[in-house]
């Protein structure tokens, strides 16, 4: 059977939607330039669990358990549905670790990156020239051998461990659960945490989305490595259409706000808006995938990719906990000095981590 | 020259495509190439494609083995 998600068209089709599904998403409710943002909506998780304390910024987002039930069920219809694993978790672990700390120092993951851009918010531009910096890093240890070794096939049960977890993060936030007066479970009262779409709109736009990709391999740090790697513009035509279709979306919603100063949650540092990407891209390649590909990969069944994103949640509350995270009135205290130990890590990962480059 | 056999079974993306590159590049015309998931079978045969080798597809198992030969 002909997978039509997966020819040029197809990835058009998803970037397309994702693109205008975000500014929807933030029309209906979601904060200002971050109607999609997988990094984001994982810290928003993390401290809805009493993982970080920081109050305006805990929410258990539906869409990120949209898009691993969605990328499950599309795996299963598709015959898809793989469980694997074994391939160096605890160093994926970690990359997930970093990859939200330098997210959270720039603000965004590269969707709300392109989300931020399509808003007319101009520190966009330093996060995703730091994206493609770290990508292009990350390339170079590609080419010579980076490898974290063979995954190898699990029982069925175990790709189920991920998606079970969604669901349980579900019914915590349709039941609103309390643990104890004042939580857990965290949510905000003021502040992004608390700007949210109904959940139902939430849930059924995440599990679109997470369909889709699964079907169309959806990847924006796969999009500029293949460019640099191996000049192929097959994902980056998806990721230009999420860019162009959200921008056109945004502009007919009245969302479009260009300029540098007072954009919506973001901050005007450069050099760490630049830095910070760069190390969030670095991992992602290192790890094999954006963090929307990994929660995609984690409801086909690839545990590793579970593992990152687990590393993603626990590096949210690590962020906030440690003075890493900045806000819109900056960097934060220990942020620059995170992003340099995650630099350090990624390259001693990069140098270490080969296989012999004669094939 | 022989057929170059490469198996890319259990590596993620884009390791697989990495593996199949850098064989052609080498002058192999005749490939061999054993992928064990969807994805990495439809972005081998993509590239493959893109460099100008015709291929072919036969499933084993749960592995799948794409042949590939310069056109």
């Amino acid at each position: 059977m002909k997978n039509i998600f997966s020819t040029r068209w197809g990835i058009i089709l998803v970037g397309a939607v994702i693109g205008i599904g975000a500014a929807l998403l933030q029309y209906f409710g979601n904060p200002p330039n971050m109607g999609i943002c997988v990094a984001c909506f994982e810290r928003d998780i993390a401290g809805a669990l009493g993982l970080h304390r920081a109050d305006v910024v805990q929410y258990l987002r539906p869409e990120i358990m949209g898009f691993v039930l969605g990328a499950f069920v599309a795996a299963l219809l598709a015959g898809e549905y793989k469980p694997r694993g074994g391939s160096s978790p605890l160093i994926r672990f970690f990359l997930g670790v970093f990859a939200m700390i330098g997210a959270l120092v720039f603000l965004g993951c590269p969707w709300r990156t392109l989300l931020r851009l399509a808003g007319g918010d101009g520190n966009a531009i330093l996060g995703l020239a730091g994206l493609i910096a770290g990508i292009f890093i990350g390339v170079g240890f590609l080419k010579n051998g980076y490898s974290l070794g063979r995954s190898y096939a699990q029982k069925k049960a175990a790709g189920w461990v991920f998606p079970a977890l969604m669901i349980g993060l579900l019914l915590l936030l349709v039941f609103q659960v309390s643990f104890a007066p004042g939580g857990p479970i965290f949510f905000s009262a003021k502040g992004p945490g608390s700007q949210h779409a109904p959940l139902l709109i939430s849930l059924i736009a995440g599990l679109v989305i997470g369909g889709l990709a699964q079907r169309s391999r959806f990847c924006t740090m796969g999009a500029f490595r293949d460019v640099i790697l191996i000049r192929d513009f097959h994902l980056i035509s998806g990721v230009a259409a999420l860019l162009v279709f959200a921008f056109i979306a945004n502009m007919l919603l009245g969302q479009f706000k260009p300029g540098f100063e007072g954009q919506p949650i973001a901050h005007t540092d450069h050099l760490w808006n630049l830095l910070g990407m760069t190390l969030a891209g670095l991992s992602f390649v290192l790890a094999g995938g954006c963090p929307g590909r990994q929660l995609f990969l984690s409801g086909e069944g690839d545990m590793d990719a579970a593992i990152f994103a687990t590393g993603m949640i626990v590096g949210a509350g690590i962020a906030h906990n440690f003075a890493i995270a900045s806000s819109p009135k900056g960097v934060a205290a220990f942020g620059p000095a995170a992003v340099v130990i995650g630099l350090l890590f990624c390259l001693l990962i990069g140098f270490t981590q080969r296989d012999k480059v004669s094939a | 020259m022989s057929t170059k056999k490469v198996d890319a079974r259990g590596l993620s993306c884009p390791q697989p495509v990495v593996l199949v590159d850098r064989a052609i590049s080498e002058g192999h015309t005749d490939l061999e190439i054993l992928v064990d998931n969807e994805v990495a079978r439809e972005n081998v045969q993509r590239i493959a494609g893109k460099r100008g080798y015709k291929t072919q597809v036969r499933y084993e198992g749960s592995d799948m083995i794409v042949n590939a030969a310069k056109s």
